[in-house]
Formats: structure tokens, sequence, C-alpha cells
């Protein structure tokens, strides 16, 4: 076999092989028949054609070294004690400072020990002494800090992979970017607002005692006793005092079913704690029978039942006159576990599933008539040789489908525009052939002398031509975001398979025309 | 079939004093309508809420407004989209946060709860329409500098510079019509502006292949203005051709590709009729007053 029968069967491999990636897509949303021996894989759709919701969040890592400074502000609290260091009061000043006031300036000595033994990453940032007590301020190091913030990031990202999971979203996109934003991609979903509320729960579970010595009359007006605060209810708002420390939190939570009270067939939430959070809680509820444990979720009382006797068995429920969903979410969000910091909700966007069957639709149309245009002049234009580059341009497309469902790349409402203005710019390469090839036989050349020609001269400017195309698209794709990065694709891949086709698969038949079948007269 | 008869040659650098002051107006008329009415930047851009909304009975503009007054957003601009007959409509405001549900209860409330269809919503913060914008405008310029290296090693550095500055004098222009026009400046049509970019390149890189594969066959004696004419007009039909195909296809998409993707289209439509003009008219006469001010 010579080179050129070889060449001819390794284009007839390529198409066979694009056709059969391109072909599952034909099939829209129905099934691949049983039975279709090739690749099953159809190309993505992006939010803008399906409908589905884009959300980018950002989470709120000073939350998160705050908090940490919080917790390192109580442990030092027990820490003072024992070493007799006279404070009256420590505190996270700011997100990465921690204030200690001491009573007795004099143990400030004691204190810089107890700091560089227990917390070698707080660095004294400054201190001041005013009537008879010393302020001295700490800062976190630079490099705990950035641990702290870049472990928040990552736990949230598996925190809200776990509730987007157990929400049941099919092939959700959850990926992180730049230090602090997570951005989702959620197909198929299209209430933002339960969403959003499902994403936005910190989820933090807390129980806590309620303070029945004091009224909560009087810690309304300003009397709030010490190691109490007034919440609120979530139903209703009413104000209630707590005590301020938690006697058990949702860490050591196992699992969280909803359940259906039959009375009133009003849903609630079962929690079931892990072997040591169940004898926690048998502890902590035979400790205080008679007296009402609050359950917090997010600093809210949820409800605030009275002990009547020593709960055994780790089993807890949570009431709250919640909606079927509402109690669905709110066990997801449990079984997920907590944010470790608050997130923000940067970037919304939502697409109706409607507006994406119409934007399928208006793409394909334009596609469509673009294409028959472009088709027809073709062939007027060209007439023979216009009809072989009308059947490079349907090869075009479908290598292009087939690069996309390969690729897994995903098409967006842009990038089917991008595959429209593939098909006016992908004959190009056709155009800047033949000009030369009319070129050519006007010299008075012959057949098979015009086309190699032609297929030489036009070349190097058609590959100019493409690769500066190219270096916008890949500037796009760099710079771009969700559908436009679609658009970059498609352009891209459209360049690469309009080049193949143009100078692979029509060189090659018209080289068979000319040498093979000992064509003349190119009709042209 | 020609459209161009073979052997035609158009004395296009007699033309140029004429297509200069043409492009200098275009030019002059783009920016002053940048500093007088400035861009009509959308919420990828500014940041607030965007919403597209359908009906299911006849609604006007205005009946929207006074739906979505009593909520506080007076501010919001309204406009509808699409044919009359689709009862489609965007509000834009700059308030983020409830602003959806808000709006999407007034409506309800305003035209019952099942004629009300929300087909989009775009939710943008402060910082990421910052960021957007930035980026935006950021690729535009790494683009030209990707280019402008490209072309300077693929060709003369003169013909970089002639092939920028025509590139320049495109999306000044096309910027210039979203300006006077009115229309919304987004995502998309940043990356339409990209595609213009890489589309006009082309079209001026055909003429210039073809310029230097003349002087190359000219072999020393040749007369640079009438070179460059006769290079122009052996690709002119191409550059007809290939223009119009793209045409044929961004104006269906323009016509019918829906709202969505309407400003995209009518930016590459721009984009492509200013960029054919200026790879015939202004890059190659450019490249004249390079030579000459060389000699």
């Amino acid at each position: 076999m010579d080179s050129f029968k070889l060449k001819g069967l390794l284009i007839l491999a390529v198409l066979i092989v694009g056709t059969l990636f391109a072909a599952p897509s034909f099939f829209g949303s129905k099934e691949v028949p049983e039975g279709w021996i090739g690749p099953k894989e159809k190309i993505r759709l992006g939010l803008d054609l399906q409908g589905g919701i884009h959300l980018v969040l950002r989470v709120v890592t000073d939350k998160a070294v705050e908090s940490r400074l919080n917790s390192v502000a109580s442990d030092l609290k027990s820490q003072m004690i024992n070493e007799r260091i006279h404070y009256s009061s420590v505190s996270a000043e700011s997100p990465e400072i921690l204030q200690v006031v001491l009573r007795v300036p004099d143990d400030y000595a004691k204190l810089g020990k107890l700091i560089t033994d227990s917390y070698p990453y707080l660095r004294e940032a400054n201190r001041s002494t005013a009537g008879g007590t010393m302020t001295v301020n700490y800062q976190i190091s630079a490099d705990e800090a950035s641990t702290i913030r870049t472990q928040a990031v990552e736990q949230a990202l598996e925190t809200v992979r776990n509730r987007i999971d157990q929400f049941g979203v099919s092939e959700p996109s959850i990926i992180p970017q730049g230090n602090d934003r997570i951005v989702l991609q959620l197909p198929g979903v299209t209430d933002p607002e339960r969403a959003k509320a499902l994403l936005k729960n910190t989820a933090i579970l807390e129980f806590k005692l309620v303070d029945e010595e004091r009224s909560v009359q009087d810690a309304l007006r300003g009397d709030t006793p010490s190691g109490s605060y007034v919440a609120y209810m979530k139903d209703g708002n009413q104000p209630i005092l707590l005590k301020q420390r938690a006697v058990m939190t949702g860490d050591l939570l196992d699992d969280a079913r909803v359940r259906i009270q039959s009375t009133y067939n009003q849903p609630y939430v079962e929690i079931s704690f892990s072997r040591q959070g169940g004898r926690i809680f048998e502890r902590v509820t035979s400790e205080n029978v008679g007296k009402r444990l609050a359950i917090l979720l997010d600093g809210k009382v949820y409800s605030a039942p009275v002990i009547r006797e020593a709960i055994a068995g780790g089993r807890a429920i949570i009431e709250g006159n919640f909606t079927d969903e509402e109690a669905s979410d709110l066990a997801i969000i449990l079984r997920a576990g907590s944010l470790p910091a608050p997130v923000d909700i940067l970037e919304e966007r939502t697409v109706g599933p409607s507006l994406g069957q119409d934007s399928i639709y208006q793409g394909f149309l334009s596609m469509i008539i673009g294409g028959l245009v472009v088709v027809a002049f073709m062939i007027v234009y060209y007439k023979f040789s216009g009809l072989i580059a009308d059947l490079a341009l349907i090869a075009n497309i479908v290598l292009i489908l087939g690069a996309l469902a390969v690729l897994g790349a995903t098409l967006t409402l842009p990038g089917l525009g991008g595959i429209v203005l593939t098909i006016g710019m992908a004959v190009d390469a056709n155009v800047l052939v033949y000009e030369r090839i009319k070129e050519e036989l006007r010299l008075g050349r012959t057949a098979k002398m015009a086309v190699e020609a032609g297929y030489k001269n036009a070349l190097p400017a058609i590959l100019d031509a493409n690769i500066t195309t190219l270096i916008a698209a890949i500037v796009l794709f760099q710079f771009g975001t969700g559908p436009v990065q679609g658009f970059a694709v498609t352009l891209s891949i459209g360049i690469v398979a309009s080049l193949f086709t143009a100078l692979v698969l029509c060189r090659w038949i018209q080289e068979w025309l000319v040498n093979y079948q000992k064509i003349e007269r190119i009709s042209i | 079939m020609d459209i161009i008869r073979p052997g035609t040659q158009i004395d296009f650098m007699k033309y140029r004093k004429a297509a200069f002051a043409l492009s200098a107006a275009l030019i002059i008329i783009s920016i002053a309508a940048l500093f007088v009415r400035g861009l009509n930047y959308g919420t990828d851009f500014t940041g607030g809420t965007e919403i597209q909304v359908a009906f299911s009975k006849t609604v006007k503009t205005d009946e929207v407004r006074s739906a979505i007054e009593p909520i506080g957003l007076a501010s919001a601009a309204i406009q509808s989209i699409g044919e009359d007959r689709d009862n489609e409509f965007l509000i834009r405001t700059p308030a983020t946060g409830d602003t959806v549900q808000q709006i999407e209860g007034a409506l309800k409330d305003t035209f019952g709860e099942e004629t009300v269809d929300i087909r989009r919503v775009d939710v943008v913060g402060a910082a990421v329409s910052r960021d957007l914008k930035q980026k935006g405008f950021l690729s535009l310029f790494y683009a030209g500098i990707g280019l402008l290296i490209y072309i300077s090693w693929r060709f003369k550095i003169s013909y970089s510079v002639a092939a920028i500055l025509a590139l320049a004098h495109d999306v000044i222009i096309t910027v210039g019509v979203f300006s006077i026009t009115g229309r919304e400046i987004s995502l998309p049509v940043i990356a339409a502006l990209l595609t213009v970019v890489g589309y006009s390149l082309n079209d001026t890189i055909i003429v210039f292949d073809r310029i230097r594969e003349n002087i190359k066959k000219a072999a020393g004696s040749f007369d640079f203005p009438s070179l460059l004419d006769s290079s122009i007009s052996q690709t002119l039909s191409r550059t007809l051709i290939t223009s119009s195909t793209t045409l044929f296809v961004v104006l269906a998409l323009f016509l019918f590709g829906g709202s969505v993707i309407n400003n995209f289209a009518f930016a590459i439509m721009v984009g492509l009729i200013v960029g054919t003009y200026s790879s015939i008219f202004v890059a190659s006469p450019i490249l004249m007053l390079f030579s000459r001010t060389k000699k």
C-alpha cells in the first residue's frame, strides 16, 4: 500500500472515531440504545443550557482564626487560674489579636512564660499599663494564621461536598478558587433559596442548660447575670436565658434522620450520637434531671425541653415546626458536618430549565440557518469543489462534537455560538486554497499542478491566520469564567478541526481526484 | 464564478487619505461617546442583581415597574426583551441580598403565582464584579501582547505594529458602537471582542502574507504602493467571501440566537465589518506610512 492510501485510511479512521464519540450526544436527553458498542459519554451541557445554579462562596476565614483565638482564650483562663495569674479579661480583640488584661502587672513575666510554653505561635504585639492594670496584645503568627485559613477552606470544601452529595445533585462541580473561594455548579437545581440555605448554615449544634434561677426579664433590662446570656427561640423569637457554657456540641454526632411524629404528622429530626457522645449525653442528662436543656443550631434555640430522666442510648430529637423540606435539609447538614467558618455568597447565577431549552433550540436554529446559507453559497460559488468543502464542514462539526465529548468539555451557550462562528470561518481555509488554485489555473497550469501549488502557497497564510485566533482563544480561556471558557474551548477545537478538514481531508480528496481519477478540469 | 474579476487591480492606496479621515472620525466619535455616554456595563461588571422574567399573559413594562416599586427598587432598570408577545423582561438593580425573593414575591403578588416564570437570575457581589472587570480588560491587553509577539516573529516589526494599530482601531470602534447604542457590555461581549481581535487579524495577516510573498517575487525592484494595491486586490475576493460567510452565520446568530447571546453576536457582527474594512483600508496604508518614514 502506498503512503497516499495509508493517509486516506488514517483520515477515515479519524472521521470514524470522531463520529463514534459524537454519536451519543445526538440522542439528546434520551438513553443511548442497548447494543451500542461505541462510547456512551454525551457532551456535558453548561448550566446556561440545561438549567441550574452557579454559586461562588467565600469562606470567611477571619472567623476561623478568631474562633481559634476564642478557644485559646478559654483554655488560657483555666491555665492562668492554675498558675495564679490574676487577670480581669481574656478575649479575641480582632481576628488575629488576643488581648489579656492583667489585674496585677507583676504577673506579666509568668504570663509571658505560659504563652511561650503553651502557645508558641502567639507573639506579643504590644502592651500598656493604665490604672493599675496591664493590657497585653498577642498577635497570632502569620504561618499559624495561614494554616488555620487553609484548613478552614479545606474543611469547608469537604463539608460543602458532603452536603451537596447528600442533597442528591447529579454531576455537581465543586472546586476551590483562589485563597478562600469555592465555586459550585449545580446542574438541574432550580431553587436557589433552598440551595443557599443548605450551604450557608454553619450547622453548629450545641446543647446548653437554661438558666432558670434568674429571670430573663432582668437580663433583657441589662442586668445579665455572669455566665449566662439571652438567646432567642427559632419560632416566635421569644427570649430565653441560657448558661453560656455548652454542655455538649454536635462534634460527637453520628447520624441524623427525619422522623414523622404520628399524631400531628409533623416531621422532626432524630440525631444519634457516637458511643462516646452517648455516654456524655447520658451523664449530662442524669446530672440535670428536672432542668431544661436547650438545643441550639447556629445560635438559635430550636427547643428547650425539660429533662425528665437520664437519657441512655445516645439519641435526641430536634423539633421546630419544620416543613418536610426543612427537616430533610436539616438532617443533611447535621450529617454532613459543620462549617469551620461562615460562608458568604459572592455570586449566584440561576438559569431556569425553560430558558436553557430555548437557548439550545435557538442556538441550533441559528447554526442550521447559518450553516445552510454557507453550504449553499459554497456550492454556488465553487461548484463541485464547494461541495467538497461542504462535506469537510460537516466532518468538521462532527469532529468538534466528538472532541467535546472525549475531552469532557462543557458546551455552553457562547460555546454553541463558537460552533456557529466556526461554521462561518471553517470554510476560510478552503476559500484561501481555492482562490490560489484558481490563480494557478489562470496561469495555465494543469489541474494536478494547480492543486499542488494551491495547497502549498496558501499554507503559511492559513497557519498564521489560525494561530492568531488560537492565541486569542487561549487568552480567553485563561481569563474567562464558565460560559466564556466554553466559548474559548469550542473556538479552539473548531480551529484545529477546521485545519484538519481543510488541509488534510479536502487536500486528500482533491489529490485523489487529480492523481487517481485523472480529472483534468477542476470544477471550481 | 468570481466576485472580483481576475487581474483587477484597485488603487486602494489612492483612497488612503479618505480612509484615514473616515477612521479618524469614527475613532474620535467612539472616544467622545465613551467620555460623554460611557458604557452600559452589565451586572457582570457592576455587581448587583439581574432577573430575566417571562409572564404567561400580556404585561407592560410600566406594570412591572409599579409592581416592584413598593419594595423600594424604584431605581431598577426594566427592559422588555425579545418580541412583544414573549412578555419577557430584564430587571436590573444594583441591590444584592434578598432582592431576588422580594422581586419574585412582588411580581407573583401582582400578576398571579402561576403567570410568573423566573427564567434567569444573576447576583454578582462587588468583589466578583471587580475581579471580572479587571480580568476582562486584562485579557484584551494580554491578547494584544501575545499577538504582537507572534506577528513580530512571523513578519517584520513594522507589520506587527501596523496590524496591532488596525486591531486597536477595530476594538475602539466596536466599543464605541456599544457606547452609542447603549448595548450592554457583559462577559460574553468581552469574549466577542477577543474573537473580533482574532478574526480581524486573520484578514490583515492574509493580506500581509501576500505582500511578503510579492516582495520576495519582485526581487528588489518594486513600487511599494502599487505592490500593496496588487496584494490587496489579489486577496480581495477571499477577504470578501470569508467575511460574508462569517457574516451570514453571525447574522443568523444575531437574528435567531435569542436574547442571551444577542449582544455577543452584535459585537462580532460590528467587529467583523470594521475588521474587514480596516484590513483593506487601514493596515496596509499604515505599512506604507512606515516604509515612507524609513526612506
